[in-house]
């Protein structure tokens, strides 16, 4: 689904990322540890072009997003991504937070059609051969009633509906970065890239956002995770990366990895944070 | 104080008796027009200039744009707002070979002189902006310019909003300069006033008075504004 192709990336003259290649796979959950200053998040980053990369190529579904030329917001959209600063939009009401992408990209949708059918009409005014109009099937008020819905049915599942009008500032952050999440699932993505999802917050709410990244793995959602909470890296991944340096050191199955490490600083990493 | 009791009364009875009161009404008129077009104006140009000024610079073309806007907000800093008016109603509009009426013209100039102001304030006030706001509106695949003008612009502008009236207060006393192209402000119109009977003494009290009541009215203004847009940060 992603294939990264040695990916490298530099702030100004430091090499972060010193030529990563790998492979993520539909339905995969990958797990990435390793020290701070690894090169961790930047490579999430990268992954949706948040960073551009110096070089290299990310290829997602058979596109290089990591080239300039392509539209990125249109790839964007199928990639969620979950901040480590749960980043709400603070402007917005919960349900708006939800809302807002998907609505606007609907309505942008609709509204290119419509301007298209113009031309398309004055066109068959003088041409012979009719072309066909773009089949438009839902009003705007439709589309708001139904991305409205979609964000309920998601508030609903995460038990938080009677916070849909309610302002971020409001929330706790365990309920922030829930929202965060079902915020990400609004826009149906093929992937979520997370990360440190858990990292901000208060030891009491590291649960209840983990549960929910926990029923999402389960429901087959392909994911990348940095994280630095182990037991949940070796509970939900269906693979583990090492990176230190800027590089991938080892790549291997969660039990594998946390009880028979093979790379020495994997080992030294392990026997510091478990 | 028996003399400045008549000076009362005779102004009073210029300002009601001769017409002295719609002279003041169409000043006032003029004044508060130019300032809030002016300034609307302003807000306008200057949110392009900032969201510019922000924008990353790889490419060529913000590059260029960044230079334009500098080289903008260098100009109408740089120069006192009646040298504005002057060159502009004297010089650039004749060689452009535009008539407009002075009130235009002041409207013209101070929105653009506020432009330079504004886009320095709303700069501050986007770069206040968490840059995970932006960041989370390009990771949902929104666009550039779309998060800027959804998301982080109305946040910066919650946040720069009293120094915003602070701007609105400016230029409300700043154009008591307008006259100098022609256009009847507060002053012209207490000066005829005054100029009636040679007594400047009330006329020009009575201007000051308007003038603090003015300000206060916009000050309180801005506060109300400020509360409604505050509820996103209240606790319930």
């Amino acid at each position: 689904m992603i294939d990264v192709i040695d990916l490298r990336k530099s702030f100004g003259g430091v090499e972060v990322l010193k030529g990563i290649t790998t492979t993520i796979r539909e339905g995969e959950k990958v797990a990435i540890v390793g020290p701070s200053g690894s090169g961790k998040s930047t490579f999430l980053r990268c992954l949706n072009c948040l960073e551009d990369p110096t070089s290299g190529s990310i290829i997602f579904e058979g596109v290089d997003i990591a080239d300039m030329k392509v539209d990125i917001n249109i790839h964007r959209r199928h990639m969620g991504m979950v901040f480590q600063q749960f980043n709400l939009f603070n402007n917005k009401t919960v349900l708006e937070n939800i809302m807002l992408a998907p609505l606007h990209v609907k309505l942008t949708d609709l509204r290119k059609k419509k301007l298209k059918n113009v031309f398309i009409k004055l066109y068959n005014l003088f041409a012979s051969d009719k072309k066909p109009l773009y089949e438009i099937k839902t009003t705007r008020q439709q589309i708001k009633q139904e991305v409205r819905e979609n964000a309920l049915r998601l508030l609903r599942r995460i038990g938080l509906e009677d916070k849909a009008d309610a302002y971020p500032s409001t929330l706790s952050g365990g309920q922030k970065q829930r929202i965060a999440i079902i915020r990400a699932l609004a826009m149906n993505p093929k992937v979520i890239l997370f990360d440190e999802p858990t990292s901000a917050l208060d030891p009491e709410m590291v649960k209840e956002v983990l549960d929910l990244i926990k029923q999402l793995a389960a429901e087959g959602m392909t994911m990348v995770i940095v994280t630095h909470e182990m037991g949940f890296a070796r509970e939900v991944a269906t693979r583990v990366l090492f990176m230190d340096d800027g590089q991938i050191l080892e790549e291997n199955t969660p039990d594998q990895f946390f009880t028979n490490p093979q790379n020495p600083r994997a080992k030294e990493f392990l026997s510091k944070v478990l | 104080m028996g003399s400045f009791e008549k000076k009362v009364t005779r102004f009073w009875e210029i300002f009601i008796n001769q017409n002295g009161y719609n002279k003041v009404l169409t000043g006032l008129k003029n004044t508060v027009i130019i300032a809030v077009v002016g300034l609307a104006i302003g807000i306008v140009i200057g949110t392009l200039i900032a969201a510019i000024e922000v924008m990353p610079k790889y490419r060529r073309l913000p590059r260029i744009l960044d230079k334009v806007c500098r080289f903008y907000v260098g100009l109408f800093r740089g120069t006192p707002i009646v040298v504005q008016l002057l060159v502009t109603y004297y010089v650039v509009l004749p060689l452009l070979g535009v008539n407009m009426p002075p009130v235009n013209v002041c409207i013209l100039v101070f929105g653009l002189n506020s432009g330079a102001y504004v886009s320095e304030i709303m700069r501050g006030g986007i770069l206040s902006v968490d840059p995970g706001q932006m960041e989370a509106g390009r990771a949902v695949g929104l666009s550039y310019s779309v998060t800027m003008m959804k998301i982080v612009v109305p946040q910066a502008v919650k946040n720069i909003l009293p120094t915003l009236g602070n701007e609105l207060i400016a230029l409300i006393k700043e154009t008591s300069v307008v006259s100098f192209v022609g256009a009847a402000d507060l002053y012209v119109a207490f000066s005829y006033i005054g100029s009636n009977n040679y007594e400047f003494m009330v006329p020009y009290l009575a201007m000051a008075l308007i003038y603090i009541i003015m300000v206060m009215i916009i000050a309180m203004f801005v506060r109300l504004m400020e509360r409604s847009l505050r509820k996103s940060d209240r606790r319930n």
